[in-house]
């Protein structure tokens, strides 16, 4: 049993757990993930780390509420426990000292790229992070952010803050603005990620994508997160997370992603039903 | 002598398909009795030379035949430490039952179907006795691996009195035994039982815990202060084919197809929440055990048509044979001498279709086999749901390419010393699919209990000083 030693709603439907996991804690490098099965019936799924504390043996984990087992763990206490948490996984974020790495976050993205911005600018790099969001409320992790970034630009969909428009918008300005910088690193839905791939592409400007396929095991046994980076199959759980972004196909990541829609909608909908009756509870449902 | 051999009681085929209940039933005790009467006693017993690990097949005949069902089993343990499970999966009929002498006339004995019978009646009278263990030496041995080897190899450790912990990278262990065969086959109780008794006998099992990533073998050693470790990782790789489609949806490998099933329950969907979908129409390709397995769980998820398409011929399957006939009466299509040649998929990328050539039986090729050869003009195309590649599983590379020094031969299986199974470092062990590629159950067990005689002897002599524990490099600093 992994203890959650805390949940926090840090926007809404975004959770920040904090999981005692020490040997977890003590391995992780910016990049990399962990498995977790929150109990007896449910299924493994990846998350990336957000954050660790070797001393304290704890890893952070900020969760999205998408479908039935997101939304099962928002509604988790502290001091209950996953049943298993793998990790560190993935191949960690090479860093070094590249010059000026530019950080594209997008969404529940930002989780992701937040240790991915300390390590490069730990590594001595000038770090310049566009974070982008839906609204207001869904550019996580700002604070965090802002500490790790010499300088920071926010996009949101419908303007409520920061610049009006997506994170591409801003970072065509920063490079029109501020000159080609040596790394893009983008995170956040693949067709986000896409979007970012094609606007560098044709700047040469090197850059890496973090993928979010569908996982099962996380350690390279099964196959089911495989994707196409320059024509061959990788598998992202090992091979990745991330690769050149230039070389993935995003189209197959798009597609692959849609296997279990129809199985997430019935799962989704269940648990909605399961949950509503009990919030209603005293009403007779027929 | 002219007893008939005795037949295994097995659900319908038409009832069995709706179901994961095991298929075979296995022996009354009254049937038990008989069966072992029918055993020569032969002065010098081939079936003993046939068995890998050499277990003394005419000995724990003779007890079941005297009524001494525990003493059979504890005969049949001096040798192989997972009777319940190698009796329902060995390919008895290419190792002990083969070479039977009464089978030379007559059915030879059913003696995997006895070894079966004496361990379940164990087990269900509740009776299992743990082994007595030697007592502590101090040391500390870290296994990788929760798969027959490593169960193999702790079990032995333990009775040395060595401290044994067990690294698992998955929640639940047992491996192979409990990701890859099925329910049907082998019910996971008994997997669960043998891990049990390993408990009771000391060892640790630490799950999700994945060398390589959690922890390497260096920091094992280094560190954790293990003195020794066997790695047990067996054949987690898949292998695809490499035809054009293979990335469509609904195209897997055995491995995922079978995690799902067997590991994450995935035919319990919406109440376990792990989804499988086969559609109306399943193409498995390859015909060994894995491919059998996953023939059959295809046609237990409901699927209409389950074909398995294989390109050389029956004779050639590689599956347990009674495997492929109870497939056989489940009503899947087998269409033999057929090559998958390109997976077809609509714009939204599913699959919808799979092309097959015909092939026939050439030349034969360097291992003597008759290879098959295309015909050409014959490719078809049949409409797929689901495809699923189980044309055979490789070293997975976690745990190796984190240990340097560590020689591996080149399709990355761990390279050892056959007599004492130490790899290139020191105190570093290996056996099972790891090291001979995708094999059986029974041959991984035998490997770990090697090793776990080398490991036991490479102990005593780090404990008077003749060795040392290697100085490893960290991977990758």
């Amino acid at each position: 049993m992994f203890k959650v030693l805390s949940r926090e709603e840090i926007a809404p439907k975004f959770h920040r757990f904090v999981v005692a996991a020490p040997e977890i804690a003590r391995k992780h490098r910016p990049g990399q993930f962990v498995m977790v099965l929150p109990g007896g019936t449910g299924e493994r799924i990846p998350l990336t780390i957000a954050a660790s504390d070797a001393e304290a043996g704890t890893i952070t984990l900020v969760v999205q509420e998408v479908g039935k087992t997101t939304m099962a763990m928002a509604l988790m206490s502290a001091g209950e426990g996953f049943l298993s948490v793998v990790g560190p996984l993935g191949t960690p974020t090479h860093i070094e000292k590249f010059g000026t790495v530019v950080c594209v976050g997008g969404g529940a993205g930002i989780a992701p790229m937040l240790p991915i911005a300390g390590g490069m600018r730990k590594a001595g790099n000038r770090v310049l992070s566009i974070l982008g969001g839906r609204t207001h409320d869904l550019v996580i992790l700002r604070p965090e952010m802002e500490a790790v970034s010499d300088e920071i630009v926010y996009t949101t969909d419908d303007g409520s803050f920061g610049r009006k428009g997506l994170v591409t918008h801003a970072l065509a300005d920063l490079i029109a603005a501020k000159g080609k910088p040596n790394l893009v690193v983008a995170i956040g839905p693949a067709i986000m990620m896409k979007a970012v791939a094609e606007l560098t592409r044709p700047l040469a400007i090197p850059t890496l994508a973090s993928l979010n396929s569908i996982m099962v095991d996380g350690t390279g046994m099964c196959g089911a997160c495989r994707i196409s980076v320059d024509g061959k199959t990788k598998f992202v759980c090992v091979d990745g997370p991330e690769f050149n972004a230039h070389q993935v196909d995003f189209d197959l990541l798009i597609k692959r992603l849609r296997m279990y829609l129809p199985e997430e909608q019935t799962a989704r909908e269940r648990f909605l039903a399961d949950h509503e009756c009990r919030a209603v509870a005293g009403v007779a449902r027929g | 002598m002219k007893v008939p051999r005795h037949p295994m009681a097995t659900q319908e085929p038409l009832e069995r398909i709706r179901n994961f209940a095991e298929v075979a039933l296995g022996y009354s005790p009254e049937f038990a009795l008989e069966e072992a009467q029918r055993c020569l006693q032969c002065a010098n017993p081939p079936c003993v030379k046939g068995c890998p690990v050499g277990i003394d097949i005419p000995a724990f005949v003779q007890l079941i035949r005297q009524g001494d069902f525990t003493g059979s089993l504890a005969k049949i343990k001096e040798t192989n430490t997972l009777p319940a499970i190698c009796g329902r999966v060995c390919p008895q009929e290419e190792q002990c039952e083969v070479v039977c002498v009464l089978g030379k006339k007559y059915q030879p004995v059913a003696i995997g179907r006895l070894e079966r019978f004496v361990a379940d009646w164990e087990r269900h009278a509740g009776l299992s006795s743990t082994p007595q263990l030697g007592a502590p030496t101090g040391h500390k041995v870290a296994i990788v691996g929760s798969g027959p080897a490593g169960l193999a190899c702790a079990a032995e450790l333990a009775r040395f009195g060595h401290k044994v912990t067990i690294f698992e990278a998955l929640h639940k262990p047992g491996g192979v035994l409990v990701y890859g065969i099925p329910q049907f086959r082998l019910p996971k109780e008994i997997v669960t039982f043998e891990i049990d008794n390993l408990s009771s006998m000391g060892v640790e099992m630490r799950t999700d815990f994945v060398i390589g990533k959690t922890a390497t073998v260096h920091e094992l050693m280094n560190g954790h202060g293990y003195d020794a470790v066997f790695l047990g990782t067996g054949a987690g790789l898949p292998y695809f084919l490499g035809i054009p489609g293979e990335n469509y949806i609904g195209v897997l490998s055995a491995n995922e197809f079978l995690t799902r099933v067997n590991l994450m329950k995935a035919y319990d969907f919406p109440r376990m929440d792990t989804p499988v979908r086969t559609g109306r129409r399943v193409a498995v390709v390859g015909s060994g055990n894995v491919a059998m397995d996953c023939l059959r769980v295809a046609k237990r998820l409901g699927a209409d048509e389950v074909i398995c398409v294989y390109r050389r011929t029956r004779n050639e399957s590689p599956a347990r044979r009674e495997e492929l006939e109870h497939a056989e009466e489940e009503a899947i299509d087998f269409r033999w001498l057929s090559a998958p040649v390109a997976i077809l998929g609509n714009n939204e990328g599913f699959v919808t279709g799979l092309r097959i050539q015909k092939m026939e039986l050439g030349e034969p090729d360097a291992s003597g086999r008759r290879r098959p050869v295309p015909i050409e003009g014959s490719e078809y195309e049949i409409p797929i749901d689901t495809i699923v590649i189980a044309i055979g599983q490789g070293p997975n590379p976690l745990a190796t390419k984190s240990t340097p020094g560590l020689e591996l031969n080149r399709h990355g299986n761990i390279v050892v010393d056959e007599a004492t199974m130490m790899t290139s470092i020191a105190g570093v062990f290996a056996g099972g699919d790891i090291v001979t590629g995708a094999a059986t159950v029974i041959l991984a067990m035998g490997a770990g209990k090697q090793a776990a005689l080398g490991i036991h002897a490479w102990l005593g002599r780090l404990a008077r000083g003749e060795v040392a524990k290697p100085e490893l490099a960290p991977a990758g600093a």
